[in-house]
């Protein structure tokens, strides 16, 4: 379980968020959603250590940690793939980097380009396939983290409908095949309401979340779910309150 | 031909034909301004006494590039881990280039002797201060994103600069590398105006002072043959080793 309690971050003295508390219980799927520019990468990156936390704990699996840089893996909505290696190349970085067995890293990877429907594009520069294929490549990588806690930056924010309709199904195998704890931030609410199984929403500057809503809809779920319209009309209705707060 | 290597050819037709013509006009003096077919000519029938020189300051040249890498990149690579050692080395990199050459020329003779050493390191001056900059600013210009990703991969400085920095800087590292060889030779050349039994610098100090211009011209015109050579070379190892398209 990863507990956050009481944090804070402040830029020129004024809160990006403060007194921030989230408990995410292993194994779910847990989304922050909030407005453009509430503060929810600035929260990744206090989360992942790139800026420390002003104040607050945090708690990872009954200890406490400065930052969960070294606990988690971690997707952009930016692919971060590098263009001088090819597709697989990428998706082993972060066992290289590690030094961790290359054979036995390769082979899990081939069969998570297989599962990914990347099979076949391995040897492939990140220039020379689509969109959607960079990001499948980016979940292999993040896979390749081989983490429990995983954190989404907006994974999906820069693909056409489409490809994200179809990455929004392999993100849930992160979930179900691969039983991580996700924490994955969004403005996009019908994607929270496809993948979460805990929504927190969020205000605008300074981040506070103003409501939490547990969804027990079996997945994959249907936008038309009328059960997912009166969610989201109360999430809307929050997210509106929040831009006002 | 591309369009802008068809302007380029025109122009040079052009300079050529009316330098030619000019020359021809006025009855100029060779001995003052000898006319482009001449210098050519000359060029082409005292290669094989120009031909030796220009080996010495190629060679001159060459291994002032190559004291320049070995010595750039190692430095490049700590003043970028190193802000401090940045902040604490630039200004005598500064301070390298705003003192002329041809200030330093006299006294590297004096200290290096009227061999190789002096010249070699006159070129070495001159092209360490382009790629030790070019490279600095390359590395410290990679996408803090990427720098986040390597962090949370629990990668080492040394990985993170073999898999990610390096790869980044080498557009920038190339072109101070293209803009140190193209200077190169100025270094190597005034080296040997100042003290040289060989070299290209020292065929035209002799044939300058016993008025043989077309000579002096024709080494100008394998000077420039040879930087244009290196840049070329530049331009072929960069296309080889970045394969990729940002």
């Amino acid at each position: 379980m990863l507990q956050i309690t009481d944090l804070a971050k402040y830029y020129n003295g004024q809160p990006v968020f403060s007194g921030l508390d989230l408990q995410l219980p292993a194994g779910r799927f847990q989304v922050l959603l909030g407005p453009s520019g509430c503060g929810k990468t600035s929260l990744f990156n206090t989360l992942t250590g790139v800026t420390p936390a002003d104040e607050g704990t945090i708690t990872w699996q009954g200890q406490t940690v400065p930052h969960l840089g070294s606990l988690c893996a971690y997707m952009h909505q930016k692919d971060l793939l590098l263009p001088w290696f090819s597709l697989m190349d990428n998706a082993l970085l972060p066992a290289r980097t590690r030094g961790r067995d290359m054979a036995c890293a390769r082979v899990l990877a081939e069969n998570l380009f297989s599962r990914l429907g990347l099979s076949g594009y391995e040897s492939h520069q990140p220039n020379q396939v689509s969109g959607g294929m960079r990001q499948r490549c980016a979940l292999v990588r993040t896979l390749m983290f081989d983490r429990d806690l995983i954190l989404l930056d907006e994974p999906l924010s820069a693909l056409d409908a489409i490809t994200r309709q179809r990455l929004q199904h392999l993100l849930l195998l992160l979930q179900t095949e691969f039983a991580k704890t996700i924490l994955m931030i969004t403005h996009d609410v019908d994607e929270a309401l496809l993948l979460a199984d805990d929504i927190f929403v969020s205000s605008s500057l300074p981040m506070t979340l103003i409501r939490r809503i547990r969804l027990n809809q079996p997945k994959p779920r249907a936008f038309d779910d009328p059960d997912l319209l009166h969610i989201k009309a109360d999430i809307l209705a929050h997210l509106v309150k929040g831009e006002a707060v | 031909m591309t369009r802008s290597g068809l302007i380029a050819l025109g122009l040079i037709i052009c300079l050529l034909a009316g330098w030619e013509g000019a020359v021809r006009i006025w009855a100029i003096p060779v001995f003052i301004l000898p006319p482009p077919s001449l210098i050519l000519t000359t060029a082409v029938v005292q290669a094989p006494l120009i031909l030796p020189h220009a080996a010495v300051t190629g060679a001159e040249i060459v291994l002032g590039i190559f004291l320049a890498l070995i010595t750039a990149i190692p430095l490049a690579i700590a003043m970028f881990a190193r802000p401090v050692l940045e902040k604490a080395l630039s200004p005598f990199l500064v301070a390298s280039q705003a003192i002329p050459v041809f200030a330093l020329a006299p006294l590297l003779v004096i200290w290096l002797g009227y061999g190789m050493a002096s010249k070699v390191f006159m070129a070495w001056i001159i092209i360490f201060f382009p790629i030790t900059v070019s490279l600095v600013q390359g590395l410290k210009s990679c996408d803090p994103e990427y720098r986040t990703l390597f962090s949370l991969m629990g990668a080492s400085f040394l990985k993170t600069l073999t898999l990610l920095y390096w790869p980044w800087a080498l557009p920038r590292f190339f072109a101070g590398l293209r803009v140190g060889v193209s200077v190169a030779t100025i270094g190597a050349v005034i080296g040997e105006w100042v003290g040289a039994q060989q070299g290209l610098g020292f065929l035209m100090i002799q044939s300058n002072a016993r008025l043989q211009t077309p000579l002096v011209f024709a080494a100008i015109l394998w000077l420039a043959a040879m930087g244009m050579i290196l840049w070329s070379l530049v331009g072929i190892l960069e296309k080889k080793i970045i394969t990729w398209n940002t």
